[in-house]
Formats: structure tokens, C-alpha cells, sequence
């Protein structure tokens, strides 16, 4: 059974973001890339899914160069090999799910993991175009997964609650926190990893069908207010939720 | 510095990293305060291999070198003085002795044990009259029965009191040679734990012998070729001693700038005082330094270079470096910096003992003029 997952490379969430001079990308100096933190959830699962079906897990992933470093941790942490899609130009969501479904056909990868968004554009939709261009069943957003034979069977986050569904492999999951808490890569693993190979290749080209036109940072947040230590700012603290902030 | 920079270095440092972020430094206050590693943290530091990680990988190391090892213990440090210094004698020092003195078949007996933490290291050397003076170590091996039989008191045993494993000096017939004795070997004691000013986590104490039998493969080398493995292995220590010295000054320096930019008096934040400003510069030019000259050394001593007086350059230069900057950062903090509120206070207290303990400022200043005279003051870098 070969078991894929895709892993995005993305600025570390504690970054603090600048907008590029051309005022629709993010300038990427002085940004620190990591593995997109949902995404370390998709690996763990691969992991755990091998370890329990048998197989090899492959991890792929869509960028320039400097998305090795994912691909090496997702190889530190127990995967066993990586593809580099390699293309330097950005691409909307379609476009990476276009890459990626032909790679998975490519490694006839049955189980695909994704996380359930990346961090950069928050899009939370390249798994499922991935799937749809593949053919294969999908679940979003999935906290808790059993895979028996042929049978699916997923727990999935949902508004206020928990949905329950069943499908069939072939089959794409995406993840969230909560499907696992994700292993260090150990030193051995690190070393391990050296002896791996990344595969390095052109990505399959795609048209992009969403153009950004601008970015702009949200307003600064208002700055907080301290009404007091003790009980007696209550009364002040209830009359200003409702009537400024009007809450309650 | 190339290998400073090479991937594999850098996934270790972002695993060290991460580790420190979620594991170590979530309890660093509480280590501090209740003076003990809790025995679940030392298990995960086992388990992800930060207790072997310079030591090649058949004896279970992840097989970093000196220059991963230091990499990683930068990382702990930032978090935690007191987990750095578990670490660091355990392995840098205690296991360490093993491995650079010992024959194959210790290394296999021991190592495998030691760098996936099932087992944990000391190393005794010093004792009432033998610290700075090593040499002058009275504790005794005789040879009886085919057996060693040793007596005497060790005293400042960093990891004393969870030690399982302690590479132990004593006198023999032909000097001073090393052994590894068991903690279980009936005879072996264990004193109180040390009430001290930092690295408080960490247990120091004294270990008596008393008629203690052991085996002889237990002899770690040659008899009466121990004061050299003693002194190798301090060679490495003194050089892990610099990687924490650097790891903490550049947690401080970090902490220092985000106080500066936040704090604000006279209507501005403080960085925009020159005061400050120069505090700073200095703090980063001092930290830029001692790393340059950590990793210039690390790295030859990987190369299998002696490296005696250069380790202990970097040792009392490091050392003495954190200890400025940690009072500079406390300077800049203000009353913070002297509240327990803020780590600033635990770093400065962290920071002092990396002046004495193997080997004092001063006695590192001996063995670099010794051969700073015997070079006749040629550069020989």
C-alpha cells in the first residue's frame, strides 16, 4: 500500500508578516518556513497508517528548493522517500491540486493525507480539488480515522458537533488537530533521513484561475482597557460589554 | 562553520528547538523552584536522543559530534539551565569518559545504556582536596581478587543523586585511572542534594565509596592512565560548557530586545535610548564572538585536533561572556530583571556556575598560559 502526503511550506506562524513591495505578496525576507503546522498532523497519520497497514509513505511537495527542508523533516519523522514539484512561480489553489493529483497517480498512492488548510492563504481547499482530480473519495477536516480493508471510517468536525461518515478507499483525508499528536523527528531519525532520497522534478503545468490582486493587513486591534483589581470594577465592566462593546 | 550550516545540523537544531519549546521550557520555572527534573522529562529526552547526541550511532548516539551536541545544547539551554546541565554531565562528561578511555567492550556495555537514557552518567573526579588540583586525588583502587576495591568521597557530583552509571578517578598502584561503578554496586552512597544559587534542577551531591568491589573490565582504559581520559573528557565538557554560555546569552539578548521595545519611559520605548542601544550592541557583538569561536573549536575537535587550550579558551571566554551579558539583560529589565516574575534572574543565576565547574575561569587562564609560554608566543591557530 503506498500512502502519500502533501506537505506545504510556509512562513512559521510566530513571523510577523510584511507585505511585498508589490503590494500582492508577502516579502520573504526574514521569514522563517516551516512544515505547515496541519500538515504535521497529515504526516503522523501517514505514519500511523503504515504502521498499522504495512506500505511505504512518500511525501510530496509543491515549491522551490527550499521546501526540502519540509520534505527532510517529514523524512526525519519516518516517511520514506520525497518528491519536489519543482515550479518558482506562485499558483492558486487548482494549480497545486493539479500538480499533486498527477504525482499521486505517478506513485498509485491509494491513501492521501493533506492537512485541512495551509497557514499561508488559508484557502482549505486543495485536497479536495486534489481528490476531485483524482477520482477518489474525500473527507475534510477529519479528528479521528479507522481504515479497515477497503472500508473508511472517519470522524469529522463539524459545527457544534461530530459527523460520523463511512466511504471506500481510493481515498483523500484532510486533517485537524486533534486526529493525533505528532512525534518529534528523532536524531535518529535525522540521520536516517540523510540516507533518503528526494526525487526532484518539473510539477505538471497548470493555469492559474485566480489572480491576487492585493493584499492588506487587518486593522490594528484597539487597545485593552483595565477597569480595576477588584470586585468594585465590575459594575463599570458590565455597563461598557454593554453598551460599548454591546456582547451581552 | 560549514558544518554549522549543513542541513542535518540545521534539523537537529529545529528539533532541539521545537523539543525545548513544548517540553523543556513549559517547566523550567517549576525545575527551578522545586530544585529536580521531573523523571518523565528525562525519559523523553532519552527517547528523542538528546542524551547521546554526539556519540556515533552503534552505541545508540544520533552521531552529531561536538558540533551537534552543542548545537542542541544551545537549544535546551535557552529553555532550561538546569536540564542543560543534566545533559551535559551525563553526557559530555560522564558517558563521555567511557567512550573516549574506554575499550570496545565497555563502550558496548555502557553507551547503548547511556545515549537512550535508560541508564543516566556522573562523572567523579573532584573530591575535598582535589578540584582545581586534580591530581591530587586521594580516593583509592586496590586490587584484591581480581577485583577492584574502591574507597573514598566525591564530592560536587553534578547528576549525583540520579545517576545510575559514575566514571569515577581513583588511585591505583601505577596512578590515577578511571572506573565505572555502579550505582546498585553495594557501597555506593549517595549524599544530600547542594543548596545552590542556580542550575537549581539539577542534583549536585557527594557519592562515598565504601569498599566497594568492582569488576575488573569495569577499568575504563589502562591502569594509571586515567588523569589523561579525565582530562580529554573535560576537554569536550569544557567545550559543552560553551554552548550553553552561548545558548543562554542569545535567549537573553532575545528577551532583552523585546523588554526594550515594549518598555517605554518618557514617552518612548527604551530602545530608542542609546544606553540601551549600546547595551545591546555590545551584548550581540559579545555573543556573535563566543559562538564564532564554539564552532571554530567544535569543529576541530571533531577533526580529531587537540584541542586542550583552545577548549579551554572557549570555556573561560564563554563562560565569562554569558555572565556579562546576563547582567547587562538584568540592567535593561530593571526592577523586572531583579523580580522573579521574568526568567532574566534564573539566567544570571544559571549563568555564574559556568565559571567554576570543570575547571574555574582561572584554572582554564593556567592552561592556555602554559602554552601560550611553551609556544614562545608564536601564533599557532
Amino acid at each position: 500500500m503506498k500512502i502519500a502526503v502533501c506537505v506545504s511550506h510556509v512562513p512559521d506562524t510566530a513571523t510577523k508578516v510584511i507585505i511585498g513591495s508589490d503590494g500582492k505578496s508577502i516579502d520573504p525576507s526574514g521569514v522563517t518556513y516551516v512544515v505547515n503546522p496541519y500538515d504535521e498532523f497529515a504526516i503522523e497519520e501517514a505514519l500511523k497508517t503504515k504502521e498499522q497497514l504495512g506500505g511505504e509513505v512518500v511525501v510530496i511537495s509543491l515549491g522551490t528548493d527550499a521546501n526540502k527542508e519540509s520534505i527532510r523533516k517529514a523524512l526525519a519523522m519516518g516517511a520514506d522517500s520525497g518528491v519536489l514539484l519543482k515550479d518558482e512561480n506562485q499558483r492558486d489553489s487548482f494549480g497545486v491540486a493539479k500538480a499533486l493529483a498527477e504525482e499521486i497517480k505517478n506513485q498509485g498512492a491509494e491513501i492521501v493525507f493533506f492537512g485541512k488548510q495551509s497557514v499561508d492563504y488559508d484557502n482549505s481547499i486543495t485536497g479536495q480539488l486534489t481528490a476531485e482530480l483524482l477520482g477518489y473519495n474525500c473527507v475534510t477536516v477529519v479528528v479521528d480515522l479507522k481504515i479497515d480493508g477497503n472500508k473508511v471510517i472517519a470522524e469529522r468536525e463539524i459545527e457544534g458537533g461530530r459527523e460520523v461518515v463511512e466511504t471506500s478507499l481510493p481515498v483523500v483525508i484532510t486533517a485537524q488537530k486533534g486526529l493525533n499528536e505528532p512525534r518529534y523527528a528523532s536524531l535518529k531519525g535525522i540521520m536516517a533521513a540523510k540516507r533518503k532520497t528526494i526525487e526532484e522534478k518539473e510539477a505538471a503545468p497548470a493555469e492559474n484561475y485566480v489572480e491576487i490582486l492585493r493584499m492588506k493587513k487587518p486593522a490594528p486591534k484597539q487597545p485593552g482597557k483595565i477597569l480595576g483589581s477588584d470586585a468594585s470594577a465590575v459594575p463599570e465592566l458590565i455597563r461598557l460589554l454593554r453598551e460599548e462593546a454591546k456582547v451581552i | 562553520m560549514k558544518i554549522l550550516h549543513s542541513e542535518e545540523i540545521q534539523l537537529l537544531r529545529n528539533l532541539a528547538k521545537e523539543f525545548a519549546d513544548k517540553e523543556i521550557r513549559p517547566l523550567a520555572v517549576q525545575i527551578d523552584r522545586e530544585e529536580n527534573i521531573p523523571e518523565k522529562l528525562i525519559k523523553k529526552l532519552g527517547e528523542v536522543g538528546l542524551l547521546g547526541t554526539a556519540f556515533p550511532e552503534k552505541y545508540g548516539g544520533g552521531g552529531f559530534g561536538e558540533v551537534g551536541f552543542c548545537v542542541a545544547q544551545e537549544e535546551v539551554t535557552k529553555a532550561c539551565g538546569s536540564t542543560a546541565a543534566l545533559i551535559g554531565a551525563h553526557q559530555s562528561i560522564g558517558a563521555n569518559a567511557i567512550y573516549i578511555g574506554g575499550s570496545e567492550e565497555l563502550k558496548m556495555k555502557y553507551l547503548p545504556l547511556l545515549t537512550s537514557g535508560e541508564k543516566i552518567a556522573a562523572f567523579a573526579l573532584t573530591e575535598a582536596e582535589a578540584g582545581s588540583d586534580a591530581f591530587n586525588l586521594q580516593t583509592k583502587a586496590e586490587y584484591k581478587n581480581g577485583k577492584w576495591i574502591l574507597n573514598g568521597e566525591k564530592i560536587w557530583i553534578t547528576n549525583g543523586a540520579i545517576a545510575d552509571v559514575f566514571s569515577v578517578f581513583a588511585r591505583t598502584d601505577k596512578g590515577i585511572t578511571g572506573f565505572v561503578v555502579e550505582r546498585n554496586f553495594p557501597g555506593v552512597n549517595i549524599g544530600p542534594d547542594e543548596k545552590k544559587l542556580g542550575i537549581r534542577g539539577s542534583r549536585t551531591n557527594a557519592v562515598y565509596f565504601d569498599n566497594v568491589e568492582i569488576p575488573e573490565e569495569n577499568m575504563i582504559g589502562e591502569n594509571g592512565r586515567g588523569f589523561i581520559t579525565a582530562m580529554k573528557t573535560l576537554d569536550s565538557g569544557r567545550i559543552g560548557i560553551g554552548a550553553c554560555s552561548v545558548g543562554g546569552a542569545k535567549e537573553i539578548l532575545q528577551l532583552s530586545v523585546n523588554y526594550a521595545t515594549q518598555r517605554k519611559q518618557f514617552g518612548k520605548p527604551i530602545s530608542s535610548f542609546q544606553a540601551i542601544q549600546f547595551m545591546l550592541a555590545e551584548m550581540s557583538t559579545k555573543i556573535y564572538a563566543m559562538e564564532s569561536m564554539l564552532y571554530r573549536v567544535a569543529e576541530k575537535y571533531d577533526e580529531g585536533k587537540d584541542i586542550s587550550e583552545e577548549a579551554a579558551m572557549v570555556k573561560l571566554f564563554c563562560s565569562e561572556g554569558v555572565s556579562e551579558v546576563a547582567d547587562k539583560a538584568l540592567q535593561i529589565h530593571g526592577g523586572m530583571g531583579f523580580s522573579r516574575e521574568l526568567p532574566i534572574e534564573r539566567f544570571y543565576r544559571d549563568a555564574r556556575i559556568l565559571r567554576i565547574f570543570e575547571g574555574t575561569s582561572e584554572i582554564q587562564k593556567l592552561i592556555i598560559s602554559r602554552k601560550t609560554l611553551k609556544n614562545k608566543g608564536v601564533w599557532k591557530y
